[in-house]
């Protein structure tokens, strides 16, 4: 049950890029088509796996002074194979993802899923949180892409839609029509997710991270939490 | 009035509302309006009724949905639907003007809170935002109906800036408007009818319009442009008059509206003399539009008897 609920958790309820707003550079920046985003989310959900993996299964060896050192050497070895095989076997992704492949290295899902879960949990957890974490990020982008694509290109993942491709909405694949449907999909989350931020809480009870983040003043949310 | 109010002094009160207010204004656009129909033909009159339409159902149901305080029947959507057409060109797909509409009156008005609360000039906005999607049919010129020779033609400011002179208009034509451009833009006598309505009304200073006009005209002079020629074309009159005073989204006190005018005035003439675009008022009012709060807060009045410090 707890496995599950491991993996379910980033597809909704922890979403990293729609509820814990993570990674919103590569979001914005590689949903203009939906292939992009789908190699996108693919290269990153392949980067976290094996982060997680090798950051949990070293937690209790990584000092906790140094850790984020740790942490991003771990993930740009990892990404730096990643793209490698990106090159190697499908150079059209590379070209369209452009920097934003060697960026991973600094994507915040990433660490923050080190930093939050995987130094704190085992191995096989860090695994499905990073299955689960990986897979809302690709769900999200897939998503934000199709939106942006089909209005503002006519066409879904390059095949043209007949009456939308005569008639095309370019801002929608400009930077200002990216942060409209980001800003769009974040307020349909909220509105119809489980977790509805109440307008009072500014505090950490308001805070989607508030059960994982470690802060003193966290502590009471997360076992108010549990005694749920 | 079934329940009777009390409530502490001032008893004053007067009859003018946000209603009386938005009437004004659109008597006061209403030359341009007419002027439009005369120089475009009947098409522009079905875009700003397509705009005004849309806008109103926007609101209505945004506001219905939201279960909000229902602000369809105070005129300010009528006045944004105008404004938003009068800033399109005649030509332009109806569904796009629709699509205006929406961005005008949901995303840049509704979703910041209604109106008076909205940062940016809804219609300003929506003209940029369309502007942007949609650039092929946004600039695309109609001439005049009244000057039937000619199919599609370049807007004065586009002629001057690519150096035709044969493509650009008498002083005459520009006043009265038979010259390309978007719709409520071309003439200038009925722009300036309304703008003195307005003044007279004292729904407007006349603080951010001449300033803004006149910094155009300096500027101009100073850059060895014809002055007159960069004042009459382009939607200047238009944007100073209509769009520059609009109460939510500009400065409140006297130094305020000037500065406002001021940096509309130098930011315009920036684009058109500089930038890449052969008009900026637009622009330059939407830039400013984002500085306002700092306007307002650098401007602030003293009170009158000294106060305590702020």
């Amino acid at each position: 049950m707890k496995t599950l609920n491991n993996f379910t958790k980033g597809i909704i309820k922890e979403n990293p890029v729609l509820v814990l707003v993570l990674g919103t550079c590569p979001t914005l920046a590689t949903s203009t088509s939906v292939i992009n985003a789908l190699g996108m989310g693919a290269a990153a959900t392949i980067v976290l796996f094996f982060s997680n993996i090798l950051i949990s299964a070293l937690r209790k060896v990584i000092p906790d002074k140094v850790r984020i050192p740790c942490y991003i050497v771990l993930i740009a070895g990892l990404v730096t194979a990643v793209q490698m095989l990106v090159k190697a076997y499908a150079p059209a992704l590379d070209e369209s993802l452009g920097i934003y492949l060697p960026l991973i290295v600094v994507n915040c899902i990433i660490l923050g899923r080190a930093e939050m879960f995987a130094s704190k949990n085992k191995i096989f957890d860090s695994a499905v949180d990073a299955l689960g974490m990986g897979l809302g990020f690709t769900l999200a982008l897939f998503l934000m892409a199709t939106i942006r694509e089909v209005f503002g290109n006519g066409t879904f993942c390059g095949l043209e839609i007949p009456v939308l491709s005569d008639n095309k909405i370019s801002i929608m694949t400009m930077a200002p029509g990216g942060f409209l449907v980001f800003g769009l999909l974040i307020a349909a989350v909220n509105k119809f997710g489980k977790h509805k931020p109440k307008k009072s809480e500014f505090g950490c009870a308001g805070c989607p991270q508030a059960e994982i983040c470690s802060k003193a003043g966290c502590a009471d949310v997360k076992e108010a939490a549990e005694n749920d | 009035m079934s329940k009777l109010v009390s409530s502490v002094s001032p008893h004053f009160f007067t009859k003018r509302t946000t209603r009386t207010i938005m009437l004004d204004v659109i008597i006061a656009l209403l030359p341009a309006a007419v002027a439009s129909v005369i120089v475009f033909g009947w098409r522009s009159l079905l875009v700003i009724g397509v705009c005004v339409v849309s806008c109103i159902v926007c609101e209505y149901l945004f506001e219905k949905l939201c279960k909000r305080e229902n602000t369809a029947g105070d005129l300010s959507a009528v006045v944004t639907g105008m404004l938003l057409a009068f800033n399109l060109p005649v030509s332009i797909p109806l569904w796009q003007a629709v699509f205006g509409s929406v961005v005008a009156i949901i995303v840049v008005k509704q979703l910041f809170g209604g109106i008076g609360q909205n940062f940016a000039n809804p219609a300003i906005t929506a003209r940029i935002v369309l502007m942007t999607a949609f650039s092929g049919t946004m600039t695309h010129w109609t001439a005049p109906v009244i000057a039937p020779d000619t199919v599609s033609s370049a807007t004065p400011l586009a002629a001057a800036s690519k150096g035709l002179s044969e493509a650009m208009p008498s002083y005459l034509d520009l006043f009265l408007g038979n010259h390309a451009g978007c719709l409520g833009e071309t003439c200038a006598l009925a722009l300036l009818l309304g703008g003195i309505y307005l003044m007279i009304r004292r729904v407007i200073s006349w603080h951010t319009p001449v300033v803004y006009i006149a910094t155009v005209a300096l500027m101009s002079f100073i850059c060895g442009k014809d002055a007159l020629y960069q004042v009459l074309s382009g939607g200047l009159i238009l944007g100073a008059v209509f769009m520059a005073t609009d109460y939510a989204t500009t400065p409140h006190t006297k130094w305020g509206k000037v500065i406002f005018g001021a940096g509309c005035g130098l930011i315009t003439v920036l684009i058109r003399f500089w930038g890449n675009l052969p008009e900026g008022v637009s622009f330059s009012i939407l830039l400013m539009n984002i500085l306002t709060p700092y306007i307002s807060r650098l401007t602030r009045q003293k009170p009158l008897t000294g106060g305590a410090k702020a």
